[in-house]
């Protein structure tokens, strides 16, 4: 495979065996499951790595898409769950239990296709894709970027959340979708099944994985780089700089709505808490803290900071968000590139050391040379 | 000056009447000139001229208030920049405007004129032709030992070569570009000319300079701009000896 060097294929294996086989082993189901809720935000980080790391389009808007995979899913599983046996002391046996709750006697129209799993399948990518691409062709065709861009993903978070609140009948509202019972008659809820979805779930990562570093490798990638930094000079290149933007916006858009829907899964629930200003910004925070040019530093930031987040709610709830704060000025401060940097830093060159000599200079999938400041995607305005 | 025949196709270049404002300031007033096949013209002028302006509203970066610039037949004033770029005109901007991100040869290989669609970069294969390309380019750019080396540790006159490098690789029918000996060494400025000599061959170049030594040893024709409009035109004889000229520029 050439878009992996040996160093790739050394990462690459190690986190392998550490999603697969370290945290298996070493973690009781519970705990598992913890990190496979982690592990959802893996895919929104890859997307934001390629996004927010390579092309310098900061979103702060990721949990929509995130949120739309995610309720993909849910419509899907509450409808197994709301069979006519199930529900038979409501007023309208059939439908899901909030739809009753809100004198809702038929299946909304866009509930009806959820009912097939490979619908379902489908939706949970393409309609996160859909909703960032007529965003996109609205902002990149007009070019508009950089801060503005990072507001404009900000409103359409707080616009999502306030229709899903607003709209409980067809949605459940502020409570979400919950009591996720079955997969086409398989259940979901016990240990045995979720410690199956951790390993699809892990799977479906590392594959995902590869995708963005096969994207990052090709010259399409470069093409990414080369636009944070010269847009300009890609413009007059030959290159139709708003085709690019929107395609990587839509690919980040496509991972983050798989991570949504593997939430869904996992956890039994989704809601609108997963959807917002709050939680999107929280995700710029993990790929922040992991490191934004490099795909695996993003997903341990991802599992280190949600980690760090339960241990410190289970000790001390109130103080998260000031640490969850203070953490993120820490790192944009004292290591800008994150964990990523650090490793670039100080590990990459021992290797370098040990390993034996690769040709050429070829940036590693950890390390892929770093924008000089936070704000790249305002400096083209 | 030269002839009105709008419609002459024998100009690789007409531009007519071609006049932008911003916020009510004329910066190019009602300017034509035409530009044959092979020729190498130098727009000079003092600061605030227009000179750059011209050059930004011929390849569709800034957008003109009114009249016509047409190249081969095509009318550059309606398209979208990358569609100028295909349709053959390359630019250089003043300062050097290369991707320090990335390698000398990534940064040739971005500007190779294939796979410029999203997915068409996607299946973009490294192969021979492409590798032979670079390399042809790299060494008429003397940067054949620095193809793996990242553009942001080149010095300022590698980084102008780069540039223009990026344009070759393209094959434009018109290159344009915006002082290209500005701010070099003397052994740069002498090296730059000197690959600037080879690059113009067989295509029409149009550049904007200063160094008035430079422009004698290359231009065939001269343009003179003054606030917006020229005001002089021809061999750079002509120009020199033009008294508007000297009191505008060449006094100074």
């Amino acid at each position: 495979m050439t878009f992996l060097n040996r160093k790739d294929l050394l990462w690459i294996t190690v986190i392998a065996l550490v999603l697969l086989l370290v945290f298996p082993v070493a973690l009781d189901a519970f705990r598992l499951n913890l990190v496979g809720k982690y592990l959802t935000y893996g895919f929104v980080v890859l997307g934001l790595v390629l996004c927010w790391g390579d092309a310098g389009i900061l979103s702060l808007g990721q949990g929509v898409f995130f949120g739309l995979g995610g309720y993909c899913m849910a419509m899907y599983l509450k409808l197994q769950a709301s069979t006519p046996e199930a529900t038979k002391i409501q007023s309208t046996p059939g439908i899901p239990d909030f739809m009753d709750w809100n004198q809702i006697t038929e299946l909304p129209w866009m509930w009806q296709p959820f009912h097939s799993l490979v619908f379902t399948i489908l939706a949970v990518p393409l309609v996160p894709m859909l909703l960032a691409l007529i965003i996109g062709v609205a902002m990149f065709t007009r070019r508009v970027g950089g801060t503005y861009f990072a507001i404009i993903t900000q409103a359409v978070a707080a616009i999502l959340t306030i229709l899903i609140i607003g709209q409980q009948g067809y949605t459940g509202g502020v409570n979400g979708i919950t009591d996720l019972r079955t997969l086409e008659g398989w259940d979901i809820r016990p240990d045995g099944a979720k410690t199956v979805l951790y390993f699809v779930n892990a799977g479906l990562l590392l594959g995902c994985l590869l995708l963005a570093q096969f994207i990052r490798r090709s010259k399409l990638g470069r093409i990414l780089v080369a636009m944070r930094d010269k847009e300009d000079r890609v413009r007059f290149s030959g290159y139709d700089v708003a085709h690019f933007k929107v395609f990587v916006f839509c690919f980040a858009a496509a991972l983050a709505g798989i991570g949504g829907a593997m939430f869904t899964l996992q956890v039994g629930f989704m809601s609108p808490s997963f959807v917002g200003i709050v939680p999107s910004i929280e995700m710029v925070i993990y790929c922040a803290v992991g490191g934004r040019t490099s795909l695996l530093g993003a997903i341990y930031g991802a599992l280190i900071v949600c980690w760090a987040r339960t241990s410190f709610s289970e000790a001390a709830p109130q103080a998260w968000l000031l640490a969850m704060g203070s953490l993120f000025i820490i790192v944009v401060v004292a290591f800008p590139n994150g964990l990523a940097g650090v490793y670039r830093q100080y590990v990459d060159p021992l290797l370098d050391g040990v390993l034996p000599k690769a040709k050429g200079r070829q940036p590693t999938i950890a390390n892929v040379e770093a924008p000089q400041a936070l704000e790249h995607g305002a400096a083209g305005q | 000056m030269s002839p009105i025949g709008a419609t002459n196709k024998n100009y690789l270049l007409s531009v007519e009447g071609l006049t932008v404002s911003f916020d009510g300031f004329k910066a190019v007033d009602d300017l034509s000139f035409y530009l044959d096949r092979n020729e190498i013209r130098v727009i000079i002028g003092p600061n605030g001229a227009g000179k750059t302006t011209v050059l930004d509203l011929i390849c569709g970066r800034t957008k003109a208030t009114s009249g016509s610039v047409a190249f081969e037949g095509k009318e550059l004033t309606k398209m979208k920049e990358h569609e100028i770029v295909r349709a053959g005109v390359g630019r250089k901007f003043q300062t050097p405007s290369i991707y320090e991100d990335l390698t000398v040869f990534e940064n040739l290989e971005i500007s190779y004129p294939r796979g410029r669609s999203v997915f068409g970069a996607l299946a973009f294969k490294r192969d021979a032709a492409v590798k032979e390309r670079v390399e042809q380019i790299s060494r008429e750019i003397f940067l054949e030992q620095h193809l793996d080396d990242y553009a942001e540790y080149l010095s300022h006159g590698q980084k102008q070569w780069l540039e223009i490098g990026m344009l070759l690789i393209q094959d434009p029918a018109l290159l344009m570009l915006d002082e290209p000996v500005a701010g070099m060494s003397v052994s740069e400025r002498k090296k730059t000319a000197e690959l600037l000599h080879r690059v113009i061959r067989d295509r029409s170049v149009l550049v904007i300079e200063h160094d008035m030594g430079f422009v004698e040893d290359i231009a065939h024709k001269v343009t003179v701009l003054h606030q917006g409009r020229v005001i002089s035109e021809g061999s750079i004889d002509h120009v020199k000896a033009d008294p508007k000229v000297v009191e505008v520029y060449l006094g100074h």
